[in-house]
């Protein structure tokens, strides 16, 4: 069986010292590992930005395709091959601004893909712009004078949009979020996992002690139930969305696979494509 | 006894027009007749005039002609919109229930039946086509049993008392109007056909059927005419093979998720129109940079914007052979038939994964949707070859455990590999990288990256990129299209050699890379060179200009108000241009 070093190879990423993102990395191998994967069963499809550029840091097959486009990807290898682990993964901007209509989406269709988003509420490839996840009055170089646009509430909205896994989770917390990859990875479905992944560089605001300060820990939230979504729901605008744990799960809806009418059982990667001849006269058939 | 005839059915949109036209179609061609039919319709669902006109002949046909031999009218609007097109002593039948009427002085002969009150009294004003069918055969001296298969296959499952009721509706039909003109008239019967079996399909069916036998397995795909019928005929046939088909939120999706699912294994496909392609640009580049096997269908339809998007047009080409920015090696493929376009398809998935690069099945909305005769399909013909890609492979351990799947090699074409494969592990990334997907911006790997990607298509291997007609060694005229023109094309050939001028004729199949070798030698061997083409800019003869050079000779005859090309247009400008 791999450890988590068997996911890791030889490229140094690019990040800045002290980026979220290195740790989303981290839980990442270290996830793959401890749910009994081989590099050579997981595919990671990534989005555009300082985020994407992880597919390249992970020792497993790897796609970094085109800004806010992940998630069509990431279903499309699912489809192909539904052996395979896939892990899509990106920025905030590449998944709720330019991918957005992709996300909600990807949400209701429910085919089995995890869903890992490093949310740094600005732009970091870019070079520090406003992102959907920027407050009210956020200042960046797009916004000099402060936001006026509210940010997205993410959770909130993948809970109406029909999620069966919603989760979030925070850099500094290795254990926690390696724990959550993993039981994404388990969950049989669309896996939406929000990461809060600091960004050190442009965003002077919503930093490590910021979140530390600000976030609630659903496990210490007495009696809260991950398969209550009007309980999710309700904590959520509660909190303003600043909450981690895994907030919904629904076990009981069958993902896009189990659910295709006609959809093969085993891997479309290895299906005989060759048609027999009586089949083809059939078909021909229905056009005399 | 005649060769051929036209003829149209015409009303409302949702009143059945388009089966009225169906099973007159179907039972024809089980006599063995050559069809060709084209709709005219518009962007709503109930109301509007729509009509289908039908061509009957016992040659080969894929054009509308020029005029009409009989009119079927559910409306006075259906007369008075075409009754121009009215030959001389043709017949039009119109419901009596509107008391149809014909313009002082028209030549035609009008005759009024009943349709709705006979269809009432057997029951339902539904049955009202079939009475007008019937009405029809009286015309053309076709007996009632002509159309019994093609009865008992539509309506059989709601029982035989509709069979028989449908009949009787036909039967009554043909009874009215041989009473009403005192027997068939003269002029109006056909040839006895070959009573040979052929497929009758429209272009788009030919497409779906050779994605499914080239052993298409996935497609994510949008709605839009004129390209829907792809997906929806998939939609049908891939839970047979295990496949499915996803109906994505937009184009952007369609062409992402077909990337993903292809750099996967499976060969995905997905169609659109204009307004998709545009939106599917910038993941055409993706294919192009990441070497990912992509197939995509355009059926064009008018433009710019949302344009005429159910009326003709050839105006993508110049999109369809640079979209996307940047440089990647693309092929555009233009079938001009449905049978090409059976055979295209499968071949298209073959060059695809071969040269591992996305691929443009061109087509029209005349070829998408005009339904045309088919002549068998040879299966043999059917083959599945998928290039570098060796799903059994044994891998060995390579250095630094990543698989070079972008290779340099001589030909350009790497090896491939698939997710799941042991030792295949690999990179793949849009942005420049080295031969292992790592991303790099050295620029001696570049040059040789985007050298490599672009000499794959240098020995592209293409079955017949012209379709010729080359019966001169020296022609006054070459007429040059491609996809639908083709019919057009062949029906004025022999009327123009009628009047003694030479022609040969090359019709594009592959538009890009260019066959430079082929058409030089056609474009030398013209006096002049026509292209003839359904858009505003002469796009196809300002590439022929761009690759030959020979702008004195080349001219154009364009079409853009929606419309196909008429034989007699086209017949009249290559006489003015000779
Ligand atoms: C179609 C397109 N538009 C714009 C860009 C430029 N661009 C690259 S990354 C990015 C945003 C990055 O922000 P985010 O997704 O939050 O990722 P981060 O860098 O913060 O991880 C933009 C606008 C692009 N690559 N493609
Ligand atoms: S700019 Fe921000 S997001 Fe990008 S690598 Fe640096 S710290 Fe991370
Ligand atoms: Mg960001």
């Amino acid at each position: 069986m791999a450890t988590f070093k068997e996911f890791r190879n030889s490229v140094k990423p690019n990040w800045c010292p002290g980026c979220g993102d290195f740790s989303v990395q981290a839980s990442i191998q270290r996830a793959a590992a401890n749910v009994g994967l081989e590099p050579d069963d997981l595919a990671v499809i990534s989005g555009i930005g300082c985020s994407g550029r992880i597919s390249g840091y992970i020792k497993s097959y790897g796609f970094h395709g085109i800004h806010g486009r992940v998630l069509p990807i990431a279903q499309g290898v699912k489809m192909a091959n539904r052996d395979m682990t896939v892990i899509a993964s990106g920025g905030d901007g590449d998944g709720f601004a330019i991918g957005m209509g992709h996300t909600v989406h990807a949400i209701r269709r429910n085919i089995d893909v995890t869903y890992i988003v490093m949310d740094n509420q600005i732009y970091g490839l870019t070079k520090g712009q406003t992102s959907p996840r920027s407050a009210e009055g956020f200042k960046t170089k797009s916004t000099p004078e402060g936001s006026v646009e509210s940010a997205i509430g993410i959770m909130e909205l993948a809970l109406t949009a029909g999620a069966t896994f919603v989760a979030q989770s925070f850099s500094s917390d290795l254990k926690e979020l390696t724990s959550i990859i993993q039981k994404g990875i388990e969950h049989k479905g669309f896996s939406l996992i929000n990461v809060f992944s600091p960004c050190v560089t442009y965003n002077k605001v919503n930093t490590y002690d910021w979140f530390k300060e600000h976030l609630t820990s659903l496990d210490t939230i007495e009696g809260y139930d991950s398969s209550n979504r009007m309980q999710a729901m309700q904590t959520l605008m509660e909190h303003d969305g600043l909450v981690k744990g895994i907030i919904y799960q629904n076990t009981q809806k069958q993902s896009y696979q189990d659910l295709a009418h006609g959809y093969s059982k085993d891997a479309l990667a290895h299906a005989d494509l060759n048609m027999d001849e009586q089949k083809f006269n059939d078909l021909v058939a229905e056009f005399m | 006894m005649i060769d051929q005839l036209s003829w149209k059915v015409g009303g409302q949109q949702g009143e059945g027009i388009d089966s009225t036209g169906e099973i007159f179609a179907m039972a024809l061609n089980r006599l063995g007749y050559y069809l060709y039919s084209y709709r005219h319709f518009s962007s709503r669902i109930k109301g509007g005039h729509t009509n289908n006109k039908i061509r009957v002949s016992t040659k080969q046909t894929r054009s509308i002609s020029d005029d009409l031999d009989i009119l079927v009218a559910f409306d006075q609007e259906t007369i008075d919109v075409n009754i121009h097109e009215m030959r001389d002593g043709g017949v039009v039948i119109g419901d009596a229930k509107f008391n149809p009427a014909v313009p002082e002085g028209s030549k035609v002969r009008l005759f009024s039946v009943p349709f709705t009150e006979i269809a009432n009294e057997l029951g339902t004003s539904l049955m009202k086509n079939m009475v007008a069918i019937g009405a029809t055969s009286a015309v053309l001296d076709l007996p009632a049993e002509a159309y019994i298969e093609v009865v008992e296959e539509i309506f059989l499952r709601k029982g035989a008392k509709v069979v028989e009721k449908n009949m009787e509706a036909i039967r009554k039909g043909a009874a009215y109007f041989t009473d009403a003109a005192g027997g068939p008239l003269e002029g109006f019967q056909l040839n006895k056909a070959d009573g040979q079996k052929r497929m009758f399909m429209i272009g788009n069916d030919a497409i779906a059927l050779g994605f499914v036998a080239g052993g298409v397995r996935f497609m994510s795909a949008y709605p839009i005419t004129p390209a829907s019928e792809i997906m929806e005929y998939l939609i049908k046939k891939l839970p047979q093979f295990g496949g499915t088909v996803i109906q994505t939120e937009d184009e952007i999706a369609a062409a992402t998720m077909a990337i993903g699912a292809n750099y996967a294994g499976v060969r995905t496909v997905t169609s659109s129109a204009g307004p998709g392609l545009s939106l599917m640009m910038e993941s055409i580049g993706l294919a192009g940079m990441t070497e990912t096997p992509l197939v995509i269908v355009d059926t064009q339809r008018g433009g710019p914007s949302t344009g005429l998007p159910t009326k003709q047009e050839q105006s993508d080409l110049m999109a369809m052979i640079y979209g996307t920015h940047g440089e990647i090696p693309k092929v555009v493929m233009a079938p001009s038939t449905a049978e090409e376009a059976f055979y295209d398809a499968v071949e298209a998935l073959n060059i695809a994964e071969e040269y591992q690069c996305p691929v443009i099945l061109l087509t029209d909305l005349q070829l998408s949707l005009g339904k045309q005769s088919v002549e068998p399909l040879d299966f043999k013909k059917v083959e599945i070859r998928r290039g570098a890609l060796d799903l059994n492979a044994e891998l060995p351990e390579v250095e630094g455990g990543y698989f070079k799947r972008y290779e340099l090699t001589e030909s350009g074409v790497s090896p491939r590999v698939i997710p799941g494969m042991k030792n295949g592990i690999h990179h793949v990334t849009g942005v420049e990288h080295d031969e292992t997907g790592k991303p790099s911006e050295v620029a001696s790997n570049r040059l040789k990256q985007m050298d490599k990607r672009l000499r794959k298509l240098k020995n592209l291997k293409f079955n017949t990129p012209v379709v010729k007609y080359t019966p001169n060694e020296e022609a006054e005229l070459l007429l040059v299209g491609f996809n639908s023109t083709r019919g057009v094309i062949e029906e004025v050939i022999p009327r123009l050699e009628a009047e003694g001028i030479k022609v040969n004729h090359a019709h594009l199949r592959l538009i890009h890379p260019f066959p430079l070798k082929e058409m030089k030698e056609l474009v030398d061997a013209g006096k002049k060179v026509v292209v003839i083409e359904n858009n505003a800019t002469g796009q196809l003869a300002n590439i022929l200009k761009m690759n030959l050079g020979s702008h004195e000779k080349i001219e154009s005859i364009l079409k853009y108000d929606g419309n196909p090309f008429l034989p007699s247009e086209v017949f009249n400008k290559c006489k003015e241009l000779v």
